[in-house]
């Protein structure tokens, strides 16, 4: 099947059946006050060999540096096999195609992608991606409130463990649609949510509760007291989830004491760990799976597999009539588009590294930070921030302010970590760092030397 | 032709009321909604002690080429929804008017005097060309 562009021919005469002018009249009903003359921050289109050329200057500018920090996006090795078949000309789209069934190469990559991310959260249906996982969050605090019919509040409780971006992009995506959500503190000992402070959400109308596992600081929640103490109360669990960190750990589907067989409700998160390179932010993608009994309040497309007249199986895109072109206004979500691209790379990965692979990255990283952290708290002024188990980053205190000692360690090429005092002020000076098994132990010896280097110069100034 | 009852009342949006002996009402979807929806595969009924007001959607029947929102014709509070139509969606195309009902309703008031008689609604569904 051919997929032409309408000529200037098609255009007009398809205009001509209506009885319009021009394209333009089709806007006429926008009022003129709505309509933005021109975008003056925009700067002129550029041509294919201008982008290039600023791209690349600008990818000389970001350097090579030695990066420890994660924070959200994480630096892990990408085989090389991932984008060399990304990249092939069939796969070669942001988007689910339209007449999406022509294209049963693309339908069944989202199937398998879909089946690998509802096996590693642990729950029973998955859709074809979203934006991002700051995005994905807010998408599942809206399906939640369509979900939870038990509660009429819009009371989303998020703990200030959930990455500060992640809960800034919520709030845009969902607080003009009547959401509220309220912040828990975090204890400053442990780095996570005490189950105890929530006893004063006892009796109210609370529609869900946010979770990150592992949160912003790398550390474990409590997701089984977490997640009973919702349920208990027809609350809603949402869980927020490092992809890699599931090959070692409980998936959310099953969170809970054993027993209960409940788990996190929906789960989110970042896909980029899968075969996405950190290109200095983006693009990256999100991921969403969820109980079978929400489907129809996910948001996205979801690809599912059937059989068609002459009874070969063969894939289509399924319960459509959540999306805009049925439902319209009411639909579960208006942001649809998928990160189709990004999605063949994950699924490729995955299909690379398999369930042993996937652990060996996620077992190394975690031993690699380890041995950062390890060695960072032998230094003077250096401190282990919290006690207890963590993943693959972990927050550190220092004995002076950390934006200088960021700087310095910048010019020598090292990404020291995330500065903590814009969104953690409390914790005094402090950095989030992180390690993955793309750094070795000569990497962390460089890392440290540099750091003890810095720390002794600016004792002696 | 469609199929309207002349013992019950109707809405603008294809819904039906029937009034049962003890003064709670019963609500559907009439067999002309049912038809222009075609085959329905998931129906949302609305949870028991919800408080509605009239007009307010308060059901989502889906087929396989539409979703639509369903909306109570009059103010009240759940008494039940139909627990059948998660397992036989089916039963409102079959039966709009019995096992198809979607809920069951206590009036906040008697009275509702904005409903249409069978024979309005005969007529609307003529100029809707049904």
């Amino acid at each position: 099947m051919a997929f032409i562009p309408h000529t200037r021919e098609d255009v007009e005469s398809m205009l001509a059946a209506i009885g319009v002018g021009g394209i333009e009249q089709l806007f006429d009903e926008i009022p003129a006050n709505l309509r933005l003359a021109g975008l003056s921050g925009v700067p002129e289109a550029l041509s294919e060999m201008e982008i290039g050329r600023l791209m690349a200057e600008r990818a000389r500018l970001d350097g090579r540096p030695l990066c420890f920090i994660g924070a959200g996006a994480y630096e892990h090795h990408i085989p090389a096999a991932v984008w060399a078949i990304a990249t092939r000309g069939e796969f070669y789209s942001a988007y689910t195609p339209y007449q999406a069934e022509a294209s049963q190469g693309t339908l069944q990559l989202l199937y398998e992608y879909q089946t690998m991310m509802a096996s590693l959260t642990g729950l029973e249906v998955s859709n074809a991606s979203l934006y991002d996982g700051a995005s994905a969050m807010g998408e599942a605090c809206l399906m939640a409130v369509r979900a939870n019919r038990k509660s009429r509040s819009q009371r989303i409780l998020v703990p200030t463990t959930v990455h500060p971006h992640y809960r800034t992009t919520a709030r845009a995506v969902a607080g003009n649609q009547g959401l509220v959500f309220e912040e828990l503190p975090y204890c400053t000992e442990e780095g996570c949510i005490p189950v105890g402070a929530l006893d004063r959400y006892d009796g109210q109308d609370v529609t869900a509760l946010v979770i990150q596992q592992p949160n912003f600081f790398g550390r474990l929640e409590d997701v089984d007291a977490l997640c009973d103490w919702a349920h208990a109360r027809n609350i809603l669990v949402v869980a927020v989830v490092n992809p890699t960190s599931l090959a070692l750990l409980k998936p959310p589907g099953e969170w809970g004491a054993s027993g209960v067989n409940r788990g996190a409700d929906i789960a989110v998160g970042e896909g980029q760990p899968l075969g996405v390179p950190l290109s200095s932010g983006g693009p990256y993608f999100g991921f969403m799976t969820a109980r079978m009994e929400h489907v129809r309040q996910m948001p996205g497309r979801i690809v599912g597999r059937t059989l068609d007249a002459a009874g070969r199986a063969g894939f289509t895109l399924t319960l459509q009539a959540r999306e805009q072109h049925i439902r319209r206004a009411k639909a579960t979500s208006n942001i649809c588009t998928n990160q189709g691209l990004l999605v063949t790379a994950a699924t490729v990965y995955l299909s690379l590294m398999g369930p042993a692979g996937l652990e060996r990255v996620a077992a190394a990283s975690r031993a690699r930070t380890r041995e950062l952290v390890g060695a960072l708290t032998r230094l003077p002024g250096v401190r282990r921030l919290f006690r207890g188990p963590a993943f693959h980053e972990e927050a550190i205190g220092l004995d002076r302010t950390a934006a200088p000692v960021l700087e310095k360690l910048a010019a020598r090429g090292i990404l020291a970590g995330l500065d903590l005092a814009e969104h953690y002020p409390e914790l005094g000076p402090a950095l989030l760092v992180c390690a993955t098994e793309t750094k070795t132990s000569a990497d962390i010896e460089r890392y440290v030397g540099a750091l003890a280097e810095c720390l002794r110069e600016a004792r002696a100034a | 032709m469609s199929n309207v009852p002349s013992d019950l009342k109707y809405t603008k949006t294809h819904e039906w009321l029937r009034t049962l002996p003890d003064g709670t009402v019963e609500v559907g979807i009439t067999d002309h909604a049912q038809h222009a929806l075609g085959d329905l595969v998931f129906v949302e009924v609305p949870e028991t002690g919800r408080k509605l007001s009239a007009g307010e959607p308060f059901a989502v029947v889906e087929s396989v080429k539409a979703a639509s929102d369903v909306y109570s014709p009059v103010a009240g509070e759940v008494i039940a929804g139909n627990p059948g139509l998660a397992a036989e969606p089916e039963a409102i195309n079959s039966d709009a008017y019995g096992k198809g009902w979607l809920m069951r309703l206590r009036p906040a008031a008697a009275a509702a005097p904005s409903l249409l008689t069978p024979a309005e609604y005969q007529k609307l569904i003529a100029e809707e060309g049904g």
